[in-house]
């Protein structure tokens, strides 16, 4: 079965992203397919590689980028909620006129159609979020 | 070519204390141009999104009530409240926007995007749909 | 279908709403603050009672775990899954309603 999932809150502050991911791991583990994981509201912040969390915490980013690796994931920072909050790849630094970007390894900014279309091309779409 | 799928917007938020209303407007907008079964619901606080009468100008934050009204050109023109919700908040429909949708199969007549339902209704609706976002 | 909660019900109107909307025969999933609506004798335990009478009821064990909620504090009839568990429910259930 093909799944989508969104993801709405930060890391840490809120366990949505740490359910998102162990539910994302046991369907891939099930062997269901991960059609897209797409990031919105704070869940933007996901995908900062800037992150230094303490060294007996898990981490948060690294581990969505780890996995991404291991399974081809798709995972999509919508570009709205990313500008606002100070995600950025390079392209859009450059774009923006900013002094550097901080996307972390594989993921990828994108607008919100990405979305639309993973709700529309999965069998079945999960929300976490606050 | 996939087929048409029923989505559900369910706006769960107050505007402005948090960004969960505005954001997920975005999303209805964008999602309008995928020709898709579009409706929304607004349970909750969620109601307190269609409430007349916002001003943010002495908050200085972003007033986006009026984005609703441009609903209806985007063919969002399914907007369920709930009643009661509406009553537990003391309000009634009269307290909301005039929201409407030009109908091009009835003469462009003009036409209510909201309506209000109770609790069973609104559980029937939410039982036929294919994808459900949370705001 | 399924229906996730994720608030504590002494926080929240999440599980109320959830509960007035779910049909009969519908899943819940209690995950995150969510599952200290699974424990034995607390002001909503009288709620959750009644609702497994038409519904089937579920908790993230590792949830419970992390709270330090032990399965025998946990009302009778709730049953207790993991993220397998939280997977297949999402299989099971055509539409998955997120009450946030």
């Amino acid at each position: 079965m093909k799944f989508s999932i969104m993801v709405n809150e930060g890391p840490y502050t809120h366990q949505a992203s740490d359910t998102a991911f162990n539910f994302t791991k046991a369907a891939l583990e099930a062997g269901h397919e991960i059609f897209r994981i797409f990031f919105y509201h704070d869940g933007v912040n996901n995908g900062t590689r800037m992150t230094i969390p303490p060294q007996d915490d898990r981490h948060v980013v690294n581990r969505w980028s780890e996995l991404a690796e291991q399974h081809g994931l798709d995972m999509v920072v919508c570009v709205a909620a990313a500008q606002r909050r100070g995600i950025l790849d390079a392209d859009e630094a450059k774009r923006n006129g900013k002094d550097g970007d901080n996307i972390a390894p594989g993921f990828r900014i994108s607008g919100l159609g990405q979305l639309i279309e993973a709700g529309i091309q999965a069998d079945r779409l999960l929300v976490f979020g606050d | 070519m996939l087929r048409v799928k029923k989505f559900m917007y369910v706006n769960r938020h107050a505007p402005h204390g948090t960004i969960y209303a505005l954001e997920g407007l975005e999303v209805v907008l964008i999602g309008a141009a995928f020709d898709q079964d579009v409706s929304m619901a607004f349970i909750g606080d969620g109601v307190f999104q269609l409430k007349k009468g916002q001003d943010t100008t002495d908050s200085d934050i972003k007033n986006f009530s009026p984005t609703y009204r441009a609903l209806g050109d985007y063919d969002v023109t399914q907007l369920y409240v709930e009643r009661e919700s509406l009553e537990e908040r003391g309000l009634a429909i009269g307290d909301l926007m005039d929201l409407t949708w030009e109908d091009e199969e009835d003469d462009w007549a003009e036409k209510p995007s909201i309506r209000v339902v109770n609790r069973q209704e609104l559980s029937d609706l939410l039982e036929t749909q294919d994808v459900i976002l949370n705001f | 279908m399924l229906h996730t909660v994720n608030k504590s019900p002494f926080e929240t109107h999440s599980l109320e709403t959830c509960l007035g909307l779910a049909k009969p025969g519908s899943d819940i999933l209690l995950i995150e603050d969510g599952v200290y609506a699974a424990t034995a004798g607390t002001t909503v335990s009288a709620m959750v009672e009644q609702t497994i009478e038409s519904s089937s009821v579920y908790a993230l064990a590792p949830d419970l775990k992390a709270r330090g909620i032990d399965p025998d504090q946990v009302i009778a009839g709730i049953q207790l899954v993991g993220y397998d568990g939280f997977v297949k429910l999402s299989v099971m259930n055509e539409t998955v309603q997120c009450w946030l």
